[in-house]
């Protein structure tokens, strides 16, 4: 032991030989390195640059770069009708196109102030949370790959073709749909379309559940996730948090229940949190949990839409749109609960132009990104790649 | 407001809230536009804004504890830019308000709120990087979705887009 007292402030490399310690190397480099991961790398979920301040494999510092997908939305929407803004808003979130349709048209709704058709409600509802489900599908089976479980991933990616398939079938496009219009929706349902949909809520019911134990009974990915990335829920609603980033933190939040629209207030839901059974309150694996039992709630959604959906008859799904969408002079802050959390659109009217003056979107991923700081601090490298995943990012609407 | 339409809850919440901080801070803020679909006021003395959102933020009857957007918005009339900021007791008190800053259209400066949400920091980068307007007391008032060394600020009305970047062609 004298001999390492020698050696004074350096780092040294030290081996056990026979109950003594021993220098192998003296003056280690300790300076911090900058690691820089993405824009290209794969599990930052698209376009994210983090750059890492690290010290060995224990990082000091992650600053998330954005911008690498930046198509000014709001710029674009300032120059195009309202109507027409409409596919813009596919392209934010693109995984829940659907939802983000469905919340803008909502906002604009609000300006109008005018009436929906009951029928054109529960479509609405029905097909984003199938999208709610498909969205969640990507970021369950990609956080999987992100620790290393390949088999969730295709499992997701089988059951969430069927999605795709149905909603392709009632709007024409796989992703990017243009499905909701302000007043209204572009079509009818075709008519088998609820009977195919009951079809797979009763084949997707059980290969949820196998799905998800495939994940939760995985030691490996429970040890990658329990305890890892945790934010207090003070913390997380002090950062803006919605969703399931928020509920994994145990806020019992839902704007689907807590700032009721559309039919919600009628469907009979409930609102998933963690019971802290098997995770930590706030962890890695609490917000996975969420995801998991969200489309389990969403599954009980969609019966209860089917089953109480009006009939088409004499029904026209344009009958409300207005001919000529021009709001009054005013402003509105209207938002919805996405797979994500909250997006909410904030609209400018001035009462004389067909086009907003202003029209933010208040993305989801962007405000839960922002604490990436702070969770990310003291955290070793592979962690950092399980918080990442467990904030599910879409870059394009980080960018907007 | 519409005549005869009942003022519904939300709004006689909000205005609630709003008596409280017009008690405390009196001529700083403006009277309360009490729309149905976002009811907001002004702040007049933006030198008072940390102040009045840390009132709004501890206060134990209005604890706005979530800042679920901040905007940016653009006045070219009046020569100015602003901000909105939509605040709400999240669970706790459950009601909503809006917050309207006005400052000078070039090199204009509003007090940042970054200290109280940590939210508000990449809200508000991001309307000095869409705005121009800078934030002071911010811990790092860059850019955050365009390049830092792009020029102007792209959401203003009269915005031209800069010739080239970089030596690449910039408008198409």
């Amino acid at each position: 032991m004298q001999e390492l007292d020698t050696v004074g402030q350096g780092s040294v490399r030290v081996t056990r030989k026979s109950d003594k310690l021993v220098i192998v190397e003296k003056d280690l480099a300790t300076e911090q390195m900058v690691l820089a991961m993405g824009p290209q790398h794969p599990s930052t979920h698209g376009v994210l640059k983090l750059e890492c301040l690290t010290d060995g494999e224990v990082i000091t510092e992650a600053v998330p770069c954005l911008g690498y997908l930046h198509r000014c939305f709001e710029k674009c929407c300032e120059n195009v009708d309202y109507p027409a803004i409409v596919p813009y808003t596919d392209r934010l979130d693109y995984l829940s196109a659907m939802n983000s349709e469905f919340a803008y048209a909502m906002a604009v709704e609000k300006l109008l102030d005018i009436e929906i058709p009951r029928r054109v409600e529960f479509i609405r509802v029905l097909v984003s949370e199938l999208n709610r489900i498909a969205s969640h599908l990507v970021a369950i089976g990609t956080y999987g790959i992100d620790l290393g479980a390949f088999t969730p991933f295709l499992f997701c990616f089988r059951d969430r073709e069927i999605i795709l398939g149905l909603l392709e079938w009632a709007s024409g496009a796989r992703m990017l749909y243009n499905y909701i219009w302000i007043g209204g929706l572009a079509y009818d349902v075709p008519a088998d379309f609820l009977q195919r949909v009951r079809e797979f809520v009763n084949y997707f019911r059980p290969k949820a559940l196998e799905l998800n134990n495939l994940l939760t009974s995985n030691e490996i990915f429970l040890k990658r996730t329990h305890g890892i990335g945790i934010m207090p829920p003070e913390v997380a609603i002090n950062y803006g948090w919605s969703g399931p980033m928020l509920r994994g933190s145990g806020v019992k939040w839902d704007l689907r229940r807590n700032d009721p629209y559309s039919i919600y207030p009628e469907l009979d839901f409930k609102v998933a949190v963690p019971d802290g059974k098997n995770s930590v309150i706030g962890d890695c694996l609490s917000r996975h949990l969420v995801r998991a039992i969200e489309m389990e709630e969403s599954l009980k959604i969609i019966e209860q839409c089917i089953d109480k959906m009006p009939s088409s008859e004499g029904f026209n799904s344009r009958s409300a749109i207005p001919k000529r969408i021009r709001p009054k002079a005013g402003e509105v802050y209207s938002r919805a609960e996405n797979p994500r959390g909250e997006l909410g659109f904030y609209i400018e009217s001035d009462g004389k132009s067909t086009k907003p003056v202003r029209c933010k979107a208040r993305s989801s991923c962007f405000v839960n990104l922002s604490a990436m700081k702070d969770l990310s601090k003291g955290q070793l490298i592979p962690d950092l790649v399980a918080i990442i995943g467990s904030i599910d990012i879409v870059l394009g609407e980080v960018d907007r | 407001m519409e005549e005869g339409k009942p003022v519904s809850q939300s709004v006689q919440q909000s205005a609630a809230a709003y008596s409280m901080i017009q008690q405390q801070f009196g001529s700083a803020v403006s009277p309360l536009d009490a729309n149905e679909t976002m009811p907001f006021f002004e702040v007049v003395e933006t030198a008072r804004w940390v102040e009045i959102a840390h009132f709004m933020r501890d206060n134990a009857k209005l604890k706005f504890n979530y800042l679920a957007c901040l905007t940016g918005v653009d006045y070219p009339a009046e020569e100015k830019v602003g901000i909105i900021c939509n605040f709400e007791s999240l669970a706790l008190l459950d009601h909503k308000l809006a917050v309207k800053l006005k400052c000078q259209r070039h090199g204009g400066s509003l007090p940042s709120i970054s200290c109280l949400w940590h939210t508000a920091n990449w809200h508000e980068r991001e309307v000095f990087d869409l705005f121009g307007i800078t934030f002071a007391g911010h811990p790092e008032m860059r850019r955050i979705l365009c390049p830092d060394d792009w020029e102007g600020s792209p959401l203003l009305k009269d915005y031209k887009v800069q010739q080239s970047y970089r030596g690449i062609k910039v408008p198409y």
